[in-house]
């Protein structure tokens, strides 16, 4: 347990991950660097946002926060302590403290064991209650996440999609974990699947004070469920704050491209930006602030300076040299 | 039919379409109009049949899948007619893109060729022209640099910049009608914006068609003057775009519309459907969506509900629809 001290959950202190890679075959290594410079904070009980296209280093970031990745530079504290070394007997004692929950609930699961048995195997590794407490434990979990005792004897390819991602959270929750990292946990559901297994997060959340990393591409998922919400693109944070404020009023010209491309049912608030290009391969990073070439407002500054992440009156913070004070947006 | 009055000539009229794989229903009499140069709008959720129906309509589908019905271009049926008139039709007149375009291109050969050979099959173009065309085509759909990206292979592009030689590949044959199977599905965010732009502008330059089948309300309400919602195999609810987002007359419509987070305004609960989608093996009697629908009758379980008049132009497969006015949205 935490030390009764005020401190944040999870703390990510300006984390960076670089890898090497190879330009083409037998090319020459170059360091790519997936995450920047990211400071994050999770309180208990709340949810933090991460949104950000393919390759923005999003995922790598929740791996970093449950250290399934080591950062180069910058710490991970949890519950006030510093990161063990993967694979050491604090790092999984940790471990079970914070869980991960990702798209793919059949690619996370054992197609040869029943969904009782899958669930039963975090509280075996960390050896947690009595064999009659587990079976107690798992009939429980099943309940929680909406499923029905006779689902417990079946296998994963027997259930449904959202089926298995209930399943696979009831796992992630069989060890009490203090917090979430779910990466695009309702991506691959249908809308009307999806909206039950937002829902159950939302109740999940409520009852046992779970605190959350909620990875999406999806914005108005993101909405709903996140208390702090950080925009992210090639590796760092370009906006962070408030979601009601950011999507409403985003301030970086990447937060409102994002905003304006999502195609929602009904009128239409403001004109869509259409941004040019792809997204930069992270290995063919551009100087300066990263998203210049692709940018509507930049000017000849943004191509060499990379902006830092500065607070703003309002209490969001943005990384744009063009952004004075959110009060005012830069058009 | 559904009643709702012709106003462009009808390029595609799709009649009683059903498809069955040994025994099991996958579609259960679909009828739909696409008419030149408008948008259509297919939603559903996965193994609703978006899909299937039109792999039916063009002949595409697996020998073991039972096809029945009628589906005619210009009053030519398709269903059952010779290779070679479905050969024409296909990647001609009709052109489609998917939602992988990584798999639906050949990876062992270069994107330009893959192009001419399109323009080769469906124009007879060759050689030189075919070159000069392809290139034209891949300024057309916006892929920077035409004339050295013609020789990168599908591996060296982004999804993006391959579903823009899908879509010049597609556009290579002329089409009358573009079928879009979640054509931006796989893709970030900017880059869906971009592809839908490009589809919009390529339908406005070139009159063609579009049918646009996808899982995302939004992207149907952003792209489609008509939109169709499909569910267990069957049309359950057609209307104008705008009347159908502002004014759902079936549950299952006003159930997707109220799962969906808004993205404005204050949060609220999302309102989620109960229940999954029904196995077609095992589809309840009558409609099939009254296990989980909140305002289901018992007459509901007892047949299959027809298509009644919620509007002008639009029409839901719903008891209900009709007899109680004002039904709230």
């Amino acid at each position: 347990m935490s030390g009764g001290s005020v401190t944040d959950l999870l703390e990510l202190d300006g984390v960076s991950r670089v890898y090497s890679s190879r330009r083409g075959f037998l090319g020459s290594a170059v360091a790519v660097r997936a995450v920047d410079h990211v400071s994050l904070r999770v309180a208990a009980g709340r949810t933090l946002g991460i949104v950000g296209e393919s390759g923005c280093g999003k995922s790598t970031t929740g791996r970093i926060a449950l250290g399934l990745e080591r950062p180069n530079r910058g710490g991970v504290r949890f519950e006030g302590q510093p990161m063990p070394a993967p694979g050491s007997a604090a790092w999984r004692r940790m471990r079970a403290r914070m869980q991960l929950v990702f798209q793919d609930p059949l690619g996370a699961m054992d197609r040869r064991l029943t969904i009782a048995a899958q669930i039963m195997e975090p509280l075996t590794i960390h050896g947690i209650g009595s064999a009659a407490d587990r079976r107690e434990r798992v009939a429980a979990l099943l309940r929680d996440v909406g499923l029905r005792p006779d689902h417990a004897a079946r296998h994963p390819h027997e259930l449904s999609g959202g089926q298995r991602q209930r399943a696979v959270l009831a796992r992630a929750l069989a060890t009490d974990p203090a917090l979430l990292v779910c990466d695009e946990p309702v991506s691959a559901l249908d809308v009307s699947i999806q909206a039950q297994v937002v829902n159950m997060l939302t109740d999940l959340q409520a009852a046992r004070g779970i605190a959350m990393v909620f990875i999406s591409h999806d914005l108005k998922v993101v909405r709903q469920m996140s208390h702090e919400v950080a925009v992210m693109y090639l590796g760092r944070v370009v906006e962070q704050g408030d979601p009601e404020a950011i999507f409403a009023e985003p301030a970086h010209p990447y937060s409102r491209a994002l905003v304006s491309a999502i195609p929602t049912p009904g009128p239409r608030r403001q004109a869509r930006i259409v941004l040019s290009g792809d997204p930069p391969n992270p290995v063919d990073r551009p100087t300066g602030c990263a998203f210049h070439p692709r940018c509507p407002v930049a000017v000849a500054g943004c191509r060499v300076e990379t902006p830092e992440l500065r607070a703003m009156s309002d209490g969001r913070k943005v990384a744009c040299h063009l952004v004075q004070d959110t009060t005012r947006i830069a058009a | 039919m559904d009643g709702i009055g012709h106003r462009a000539e009808t390029l595609v009229a799709l009649r009683g379409l059903t498809v069955a794989f040994q025994g099991v229903p996958a579609l259960r009499g679909i009828d739909l109009d696409v008419r030149r140069g408008e948008a259509v709008g297919l939603v559903g959720e996965s193994g609703s049949g978006k899909s299937i129906t039109w792999l039916a309509a063009l002949g595409l589908l697996p020998k073991s899948a039972r096809v029945s019905g009628s589906v005619t271009l210009e009053g030519k049926e398709l269903i059952g007619a010779a290779p070679s008139v479905l050969d024409e039709v296909r990647g001609g007149r009709i052109a489609m893109i998917f939602q992988d375009p990584a798999t639906a291109l050949n990876p062992v050969h270069r994107v330009g060729r893959q192009v001419e050979e399109s323009l080769r099959l469906h124009r007879g173009m060759d050689g030189a022209a075919a070159a000069a065309e392809a290139r034209r085509l891949f300024d057309l759909v916006g892929i920077p640099d035409a004339g050295r990206r013609r020789h990168a292979f599908p591996h060296e592009m982004s999804g993006g910049q391959n579903q823009r030689v899908m879509i010049a590949m597609a556009l290579a044959g002329q089409p009358e009608l573009l079928i879009a199977d979640e054509p931006t599905t796989a893709l970030d965010a900017t880059i869906q914006a971009q592809i839908l732009d490009l589809l919009r502008r390529l339908q406005a330059e070139s009159g063609m068609a579009l049918v646009l089948i996808s899982h995302d309300l939004g992207v149907v309400a952003d792209m489609c003057s008509r939109v169709g919602v499909i569910y267990a195999g069957r049309i359950i609810e057609e209307a104008p775009a705008d009347v159908l987002f502002a004014e759902p007359a079936h549950p299952y419509t006003r159930g997707l519309l109220g799962a969906l987070p808004d993205m404005v305004g204050p949060r609220r609960r999302l309102l989620a459907i109960p229940g999954g989608v029904p196995e077609p093996w095992n589809l309840p009697p009558g409609c099939a969506f009254a296990p989980r629908c909140a305002e289901a009758l018992p007459a509901c379980s007892a047949s299959v509900p027809v298509f009644r008049e919620a509007g002008h132009d639009h029409a839901a497969a719903c008891i209900r629809v009709g007899v109680r006015e004002n039904v709230p949205a």
